[in-house]
C-alpha cells in the first residue's frame, strides 16, 4: 500500500497535557506526521487539531483508533477524500535591496500575499494557502535569498454542504 | 461539613467499594495515611517496594474482577510503580494507582522527591490526572474507577499534590461522569455479527483463538455454549488460558512460541480463525507473514484499535464478548467437523504435550504436574516471567475461570510473589501457589516480609536451575551456547524463608516432591518449597523467534504424564 499524506481532523478537550498526549502517542507508536496545528474551536472547552500524517490506508486506521481512544480525544475524522478547504500561512523574511525590492512585490502580487514587514535589507511576506502555493512562493523567493520562514502546518475543514 | 482532600479521597474509594490498598507511605502521602485509621473499611497492606503494591493491585483486580489500588509517595515512589502500571496497561488489568506529589507551589520547581510521573507514565495508562484543585478530587476519582474497570480495562493513575491533600471542600461525590471523549462499545454490530455468523457455519477447519478478553468479560458460559455448539476447537493465549476447561475434548492448550504442538498445527492449517478478546502478540503469532496462511480472520474484541493492528482481519466485531457470544450462539448452527477434529487428534497423537523426558534429575514439568494434581486443578498459579511460567502454563491443566494469574505483555521478573499476595487477599478461601524462578524470585523477594506480617498464605514453589533459565535456554539454542551471564550465584532459599518467619523445603528428588507438596498444602500459612531441578532442562516445543508457528521444534520425550 502507497503512502499518502493525509488530513485528520479532531476535536480535543481544552485540558493541560492534552497535546502532550497526542504527540507522545505519534511518537510511542512511530507514526510519522508531517504537521499539527491547534487552536480553539467552534465548541467551548474543545480545541481542533488538523494533523497531516503519511502513511498507508492501514497506518492511517491505526492513528485515528489510538487517536480515539485517548480519554481527552472527542471525535477524529480523516478527511483525506473528503471535499475540503486547507490552509496554511506562512511568514518568509526574505533579502530586499533597493535593486529587488520591485521584483518581489510583483511576486508578491501575484500570490495575493501581503507585505506585513518592510527593513532597510529585508521584507517580510505573508502567504496564505494550500501548500502547494506556498511551497512555490517559496521557491521563487528562494533566489533572493530567505533569512527566515515561520509556517503554521496545515488546517482543514470539510466544504459546506451544497457548495 | 467541609472535609480535606486526604479525606475525601478516603470517602471516594469507599464509595467505590474498595477495600484493600496496597502501597508505602513516604512524606508526600502522609496526610492520606493520617486519615486511614478514619476508615477501617479501607484495608492497607503495607509492601517492601512500590512495585510489588503494583503487582500485588493487579493480581488482586484479575481475581476480584474489580479495580485493584496501590499508593506511593512522590518521586522514587511513584516511579517504582512504573513497572507495575506497564505491566496492567499490557494485559489489561483495571488498576487504579495514587501517588503523592510536591506541594502545588513547588511542582515544576525540582522539589525534593518531584517527578512528573503524569508525564512519565503518559504511554502506559489508560488515562492519568494531576489533580491541582480538592474540588476536582472526588470527581476525578470516580472517573479514574469508571475508566478503569469499563470497556478495556487498565491502569488509571491519580497524582495528588500534598497542599491539596490538606485543603478543604465539602465532599460531594458526583453520580453523573462527563467524559465525552470515553466510549465503549457492548454491543457488537448486527450486521457484523451476521457476517461472523455465515463465516463461522462455512467454515470447515475452524479454530478458536481465546484471549483473556473471555476472562475480563467474565463469558465462560457463552464461550463454552459457543465452541460446543458448532464444535468449534480452542486455542489458548497464554491470558486465555482459563477461558475455556482445559480438559475438555475440544480443548487444544496454548497456542504460539511454547504452545503445544496441535495448537499450532491446528492454527497454521485453519480455514477460520475466531479470534477472541485477544490482540495477536507476537509470542502467539509467531511469525505474522507466514501466520495461519490459508485462515479467513473473525476478530472480537472491545478495543477497536486491536482490529487490524497485528492481523489483517476480514470481519471485525467490536463488542463485549460476553454480548458478542450471546448474539452469536443465537445465530450459528450446530456443526460437527468430523474430518477436521480427527485430524486434530492425529496432531494430538503425534505431538503430545504432557509428555516429558526421562531423566533421573528433578524435572519442573513434572512438578508442576504433581501440583496439578494433588491440588485437582482446584488452585489458583501465579507465575513468575520465563520458564518457570511456560511450564505453569503447560503442565497444569486450566479447568477453572481466572486458575492462572501471569504476566502476558510486558513480562517482569518478580511479578509472581506480589501478584500472588495479591491474589490470596482478593481470594482468601482459595489455594495460591506462587510459581517462581530463582532468577525472578529474586527480584521482588522482600515481599515475603509483607506475606508474613500481614499472614498472606501463598505456598511458593522456587523452579531453582541456577540459572536465568529461558534466556539460557535462548543461549544454548540460538547463541552456540555461550551462556554469558545466565548462571547464578543464589543464597540458600530456605534459611531466607526461615529469616521471614516462614517454613521452607529443600527439595532434591523426584520421590520428595509429592510429599514437600502435601506438606505445603497442610501448613496453614504461607510455606516455601525450593525444587533444585536439572539446571539446563528447556521448555519444548519452541518456535523459534521470528519463524512460522509451523516451524516448533522438539527432542524426542518418551514419558508420559499423567497417564
Amino acid at each position: 500500500m502507497a503512502d499518502t499524506k493525509h488530513t485528520l481532523v479532531a476535536l480535543v478537550e481544552d485540558k493541560p497535557g492534552v497535546l502532550n498526549r497526542i504527540t507522545s502517542l505519534f511518537r510511542r507508536r512511530a507514526f510519522n506526521i508531517q504537521s499539527l496545528a491547534v487552536g480553539s474551536s467552534e465548541h467551548q472547552g474543545l480545541s481542533r487539531m488538523t494533523t497531516v500524517v503519511v502513511g498507508d490506508s492501514a497506518q492511517l486506521e491505526q492513528v485515528r483508533k489510538q487517536l480515539e481512544k485517548l480519554v481527552n480525544v472527542v471525535k477524529v475524522s480523516d478527511i483525506t477524500e473528503e471535499n475540503m478547504v486547507t490552509r496554511e500561512l506562512a511568514l518568509i523574511k526574505v533579502k530586499a535591496s533597493a535593486s529587488t525590492r520591485s521584483e518581489i512585490m510583483q511576486i508578491v502580487d501575484i500570490f495575493r500575499a501581503n507585505i506585513v514587514d518592510v527593513a532597510p535589507g529585508s521584507l517580510t511576506v505573508e502567504v496564505t494557502g494550500d501548500e502547494d502555493k506556498v511551497n512555490s512562493l517559496l521557491g521563487l523567493l528562494q533566489d533572493f535569498g530567505i533569512r527566515e520562514v515561520a509556517r503554521t502546518g496545515r488546517v482543514a475543514l470539510t466544504r459546506g454542504k451544497g457548495s | 461539613m467541609k472535609k480535606t482532600g486526604a479525606q475525601i479521597l478516603c470517602e471516594s474509594l469507599v464509595k467505590e467499594g474498595v477495600e484493600v490498598i496496597f502501597g508505602i507511605l513516604g512524606g508526600a502521602v502522609l496526610p492520606i495515611y493520617d486519615t486511614f485509621p478514619q476508615y477501617p473499611r479501607l484495608r492497607h497492606i503495607l509492601v517492601r517496594h512500590e512495585q510489588g503494591a503494583a503487582h500485588a493491585a493487579d493480581g488482586y483486580a484479575r481475581v476480584t474482577h474489580k479495580a485493584g489500588v496501590c499508593i506511593a509517595t512522590s518521586g522514587p515512589g511513584a516511579t517504582n510503580l512504573v513497572t507495575g502500571i506497564a505491566n496492567a496497561y499490557m494485559d489489561s488489568a483495571p488498576l487504579v494507582a495514587i501517588t503523592g506529589q510536591v506541594a502545588t507551589p513547588v511542582i515544576g520547581k525540582d522539589a525534593f522527591q518531584e517527578t512528573d510521573i503524569t508525564g512519565i507514565t503518559i504511554p502506559i495508562v489508560k488515562h492519568n490526572y494531576l489533580v491541582t484543585d480538592v474540588a476536582e478530587l472526588a470527581k476525578t476519582v470516580k472517573e479514574a474507577f469508571h475508566i478503569a474497570q469499563t470497556g478495556r480495562p487498565g491502569p488509571v493513575l491519580i497524582d495528588i499534590p500534598r497542599d491539596v491533600q490538606q485543603q478543604q471542600t465539602d465532599f460531594v461525590y458526583p453520580d453523573k461522569l462527563d467524559l465525552p471523549g470515553y466510549k465503549v462499545v457492548s454491543r457488537g454490530h448486527p450486521a457484523q455479527i451476521k457476517k461472523a455468523a455465515k463465516l463461522i457455519n462455512e467454515a470447515e477447519q475452524p479454530v478458536i483463538i481465546a484471549g483473556r478478553g473471555i476472562i475480563i468479560s467474565q463469558a465462560y458460559d457463552e464461550f463454552k455454549e459457543f465452541a460446543e455448539k458448532a464444535q468449534l476447537p480452542v486455542v489458548h493465549t497464554l491470558l486465555g488460558l482459563g477461558s475455556f476447561p482445559g480438559n475438555h475434548i475440544l480443548d487444544l492448550g496454548m497456542m504460539g512460541m511454547h504452545g503445544t504442538g496441535y495448537a499450532n498445527m491446528a492454527v497454521q492449517n485453519a480455514d477460520l480463525l475466531i479470534a477472541i478478546g485477544m490482540r495477536f502478540d507476537d509470542r502467539a503469532t509467531g511469525n505474522t507473514g507466514e501466520f495461519a496462511p490459508c485462515a479467513r480472520v473473525i476478530h472480537v474484541d472491545i478495543d477497536p484499535a486491536e482490529i487490524g493492528k497485528n492481523i489483517p482481519t476480514e470481519v471485525p466485531v467490536v463488542g463485549d464478548v460476553k454480548s458478542v457470544l450471546t448474539a452469536l450462539n443465537e445465530v450459528i448452527e450446530r456443526r460437527e467437523h468430523v474430518d477436521w477434529l480427527s485430524q486434530i487428534e492425529q496432531w494430538r497423537y503425534e505431538y503430545p504435550s504432557l509428555e516429558i523426558r526421562q531423566s533421573d534429575e528433578l524435572l519442573p514439568q513434572y512438578i508442576i504436574h504433581r501440583i496439578y494434581e494433588a491440588t485437582r486443578g482446584d488452585a489458583l498459579m501465579v507465575t513468575g516471567v520465563g520458564q518457570n511460567q511456560m511450564w505453569a502454563a503447560r503442565y497444569f491443566v486450566y479447568t477453572q475461570p481466572d486458575s492462572i494469574i501471569s504476566s502476558g505483555g510486558l513480562g517482569p521478573m518478580g511479578f509472581e510473589l506480589p501478584a500472588a499476595m495479591g491474589v490470596k487477599i482478593g481470594c482468601p478461601e482459595k489455594v495460591v501457589w506462587c510459581v517462581a524462578g530463582d532468577g525472578g524470585f529474586q527480584m521482588t523477594i522482600q515481599e515475603l516480609a509483607t506475606m508474613t506480617q500481614e499472614n498472606i498464605a501463598v505456598k511458593i514453589a522456587i523452579m531453582n536451575n541456577g540459572y536465568l533459565g529461558m534466556v539460557r535456554q535462548w543461549q544454548e539454542l540460538f547463541y552456540g551456547r555461550r551462556y554469558v551471564d545466565t548462571k547464578l550465584w543464589n543464597p540458600d532459599f530456605v534459611k531466607i524463608a526461615e529469616a521471614y518467619d516462614i517454613p521452607g523445603i529443600r527439595v532434591k528428588r523426584r520421590e520428595e516432591v509429592i510429599p514437600a507438596i502435601q506438606k505445603a498444602m497442610d501448613y496453614p500459612g504461607a510455606f516455601l518449597i525450593d525444587f533444585l531441578i536439572e539446571p539446563e532442562e528447556n521448555i519444548y516445543p519452541i518456535v523459534p523467534p521470528g519463524e512460522s508457528l509451523a516451524r516448533f521444534f522438539e527432542p524426542s520425550k518418551p514419558e508420559v504424564l499423567g497417564g
